[in-house]
């Protein structure tokens, strides 16, 4: 049972996340510009994001605050939830 | 009557356009921002004895120092003073929408919300305490249907009054919490000591955030080093406490703040379910379907776009014969007044070349009008990326560089749709590459003449593909080169679907038209006139002339001219591609338009006036290989792009040198290529 919590909370990319799970934004690991665009969208610490579908290899779709998203890959990696 | 200016700011996707529209109606003026591709459009409204000019800023999620967009926006707020912002929110999604408020906020502007979309927001079962909101955020609140006209006169009084209040202190603002509000305040006091210009003009508070969050703009305004060295001791100690930027603490503060404001405020009544969005999005966003379905839709534009438009082009063109006629008639039959073959052959036949497509780029526009009102551009996007990204261009690049099959002057228009500066302008050079359709009458000429009908369509196929694989080729070159930098990272909002008002598709359909026909009126007249001198002039004598018939007298005539030299001046240089000086006068007059490059080596083989193609490709035969043909086609695909689509980089890029570089590196391209197919195809046959 401990490990499935550890499971649960385990800081990691975005982008490894399945389709239809929730998770929280820990941080995101960017330059400043990316970093400032991404929190004036929501992205700021604990907020909830869903993942509609985690279209490896392609581009993701997210649910933010209502608002459903879409990031590049290489976006998913820089996002560290848990 | 008082004048008011009132500022339009708000997130994409949250209705700005739709209620600016709604609001100034065809009183719209659109233009451009010195130095920067951003549109400006303003427009102006009569209320109540007031006159109110609206200036309709672009749409930003944030007002940082990040984007041209964003930079645009803030330095109106805080430059230019409007009288009023109104502050554009999509009331179906008012947390993130308010962010952008939160930074007014602390701007200070006179504030005016619109909670747009206010009929979607009931659907969704949400209901405002807009009283209280309002109290909170200081500043009236307008509930707005953009797409109905509801609100309107609401909005306009709310307004009026608040220019009338101007700019007043607020009450409580926004507070960041204890550590954060001391270093603020720590900074503040250093600004107002040492910076009295930059607090004069922006506020001590506006500056010393902005300080804290390190904004390369206001950082680069400050004189003085101690006042640097300050921010930096604050921003070490708020990162020693929160670990993460101090701009990200600032906007999980502004978060926290519209949280709070909308728990008391903003009752949800039902829970956010699978809407229809939802559903859609599984079909076109398909992993499967998704691609079939894009290719399906643009496949209908397209056909649209050339099938339908096909007859009022005629239409056009009959009109433009006419007018020529008309114009010719008042000189007697038979009169070579220079002054006649000015207008009909320079001016009226120049600009009707380019206006009769006129028919075409009114119904594209419309399609790309309704699939970007309907929020499916942002899901073609999302589809094409996975390819478009691999050669470094963005999903949205592809749509232009499919019009470019059509021309290439509406496709560089649609390159408006990129918000990227980068992705843009490398689409804008790669488009004169898609093979576009007054290329077409090039090849119908050569193919026939040089290849028997069973390898027409594989050499037609040949040609497009040659370059399409160029444009990939250019444009992943240019990506690494001259447009290097981050590929932009993409985050792009799905806006849920929604049904596109038939108003704001005209006005916007109609705006880029007249854009174009300006154009028409303008640049494409003068080149078209100076190249018309450069076909007539210098005339040889009269006696020269004497004993020939129509045609030949037309053949020395443009032998003579300065196009005519120019062409055997070039000889030696394109001999090597396998050209004489009569395709290189044909390939130089195509420069005003690709199809004149059929009628200028029509007049040089002075078989102009039968206008009999057949008796043009009989002379190709006798005097070039197929290699030649061939080389020919290869040539006119990759170079010079026409002068319509040169001023049009220029008007799109606000510059000649990229204008220039498109033109040169286009050439250039051409002549080594052809080169090397020619020599090589010579050494093998």
């Amino acid at each position: 049972m401990g490990e499935a919590v550890m499971k649960e909370s385990r800081i990691r990319p975005l982008s490894m996340v399945t389709t239809g799970d929730r998770v929280h934004l820990v941080r995101v690991r960017a330059g400043r510009g990316l970093n400032s665009r991404l929190a004036s969208m929501g992205f700021v610490p604990n907020v909830e994001i869903r993942v509609v579908s985690n279209g490896h290899p392609g581009p993701f779709v997210i649910i933010v605050k209502d608002i459903k998203m879409v990031l590049g890959r290489g976006v998913a990696q820089k996002v560290f939830v848990q | 009557m008082k004048r008011i200016v009132a500022a339009l700011v708000g997130n994409p996707n949250s209705g700005k356009s739709s209620l600016f529209n709604l609001i100034t109606g065809s009183h719209q003026h659109v233009g451009n921002y010195p130095g920067v591709t951003v549109e400006k459009k303003e427009g102006v409204c009569v209320h109540k004895g007031h006159e109110i000019l609206f200036v309709d800023l672009p749409g930003t999620y944030s007002l940082t120092a990040y984007s041209e967009e964003e930079i645009i926006t803030r330095r109106f707020v805080q430059e230019d003073r409007p009288d009023v912002v109104v502050d554009v929110v999509d009331a179906s999604n008012i947390e993130r929408n308010l962010y952008l408020g939160t930074q007014l906020i602390e701007m200070n502007a006179p504030l005016v919300f619109a909670f747009n979309m206010s009929d979607l927001a009931k659907r969704r079962g949400l209901v405002f305490d807009l009283e209280q909101l309002s109290r909170l955020l200081e500043a009236r609140i307008v509930p707005t249907v953009g797409s109905k006209g509801e609100g309107r006169e609401a909005l306009l009084d709310a307004i009026v009054e608040t220019a009338r209040e101007g700019r007043k202190p607020r009450i409580h603002g926004l507070n960041y919490g204890g550590e954060i509000e001391e270093e603020l305040a720590r900074v503040e006091s250093v600004v107002l000591s040492q910076e009295k210009e930059l607090a004069d003009k922006y506020g001590s508070r506006w500056v010393a955030l902005k300080l804290i969050e390190q904004d390369d703009e206001i950082v680069g305004k400050v004189q003085h080093k101690e006042v640097l060295d300050v921010v930096t001791k604050s921003v070490f100690h708020l990162r020693g406490i929160f670990r993460d930027e101090p701009e990200i603490i600032l906007a999980d503060r502004r978060y926290g703040f519209i949280s709070g404001a909308c728990q008391e405020t903003i009752k949800n009544s039902v829970e956010r379910r699978h809407d229809a969005s939802d559903v859609i999005d599984a079909i076109v966003t398909n992993r499967v379907l998704g691609l079939p379905i894009f290719l399906l839709l643009m496949y209908t534009v397209f056909w649209l776009t050339f099938t339908l438009g096909e007859y009022p082009m005629l239409g056009l063109e009959w009109c433009f014969g006419r007018l020529g006629a008309a114009v010719s008639g008042l000189w007697p039959a038979g009169s070579d007044s220079w002054l006649r073959s000015l207008l009909v052959d320079g001016a009226i036949a120049g600009v009707g070349g380019v206006v009769i497509f006129l028919p075409n780029i009114l119904l594209l526009f419309l399609a790309i009008a309704m699939l970007e009102d309907t929020g499916y551009m942002a899901r073609a996007a999302f589809v094409m990326d996975r390819i478009m990204h691999k050669i470094g261009l963005h999903g949205k690049s592809f749509i232009p560089m499919l019009i470019g099959f059509g021309c290439s002057v509406p496709a560089i228009m649609a390159t408006r749709i990129l918000e990227n500066r980068r992705n843009r302008l490398t689409t804008i050079m790669v488009i004169p590459l898609m093979s576009c359709g007054a290329r077409l009458t090039i090849y119908s000429l050569i193919i026939p003449a040089f290849f028997t009908p069973h390898w027409r369509g594989p050499v037609m196929w040949l040609v497009y593909l040659i370059g399409i694989l160029l444009a990939v080729i250019c444009a992943k070159a240019l990506r690494l080169t001259v447009f290097q930098g981050d590929t932009t990272p993409f985050v792009m909002e799905l806006p849920p679907y929604r049904m596109p008002t038939p108003r704001s598709i005209a006005i916007h359909m109609w705006q880029r038209s007249w854009m174009f026909l300006k154009k028409a009126g303008t640049v494409i007249l003068w080149i078209s006139v100076v190249l018309w001198v450069l076909a007539s002039f210098p005339k040889p004598a009269p006696e020269r002339l004497v004993g020939l018939d129509r045609e030949h007298a037309q053949q020395v005539a443009l032998e003579y001219s300065v196009i005519g030299r120019v062409g055997r001046f070039v000889e030696p240089a394109i001999r090597p591609l396998g050209f004489d000086w009569r395709i290189g006068t044909a390939l130089i007059g195509s420069v005003a338009a690709k199809e004149v490059f059929v009628s200028q080596l029509g007049i040089v083989y002075a078989t102009h006036t039968d206008n009999n193609a057949d008796a043009l490709r009989e002379k190709l035969q006798a005097h070039y290989t197929p290699l030649v043909g061939f080389c020919i086609m290869l040539f006119s695909l990759i170079a010079t792009p026409c002068f319509a689509t040169v001023a049009m980089t220029r008007q799109e890029t606000r510059s000649w040198r990229w204008a220039a570089f498109q033109f040169i590196g286009l050439t250039v391209l051409a002549y080594v290529i052809t080169l090397v197919v020619f020599q090589v195809g010579r050494f093998l046959t």
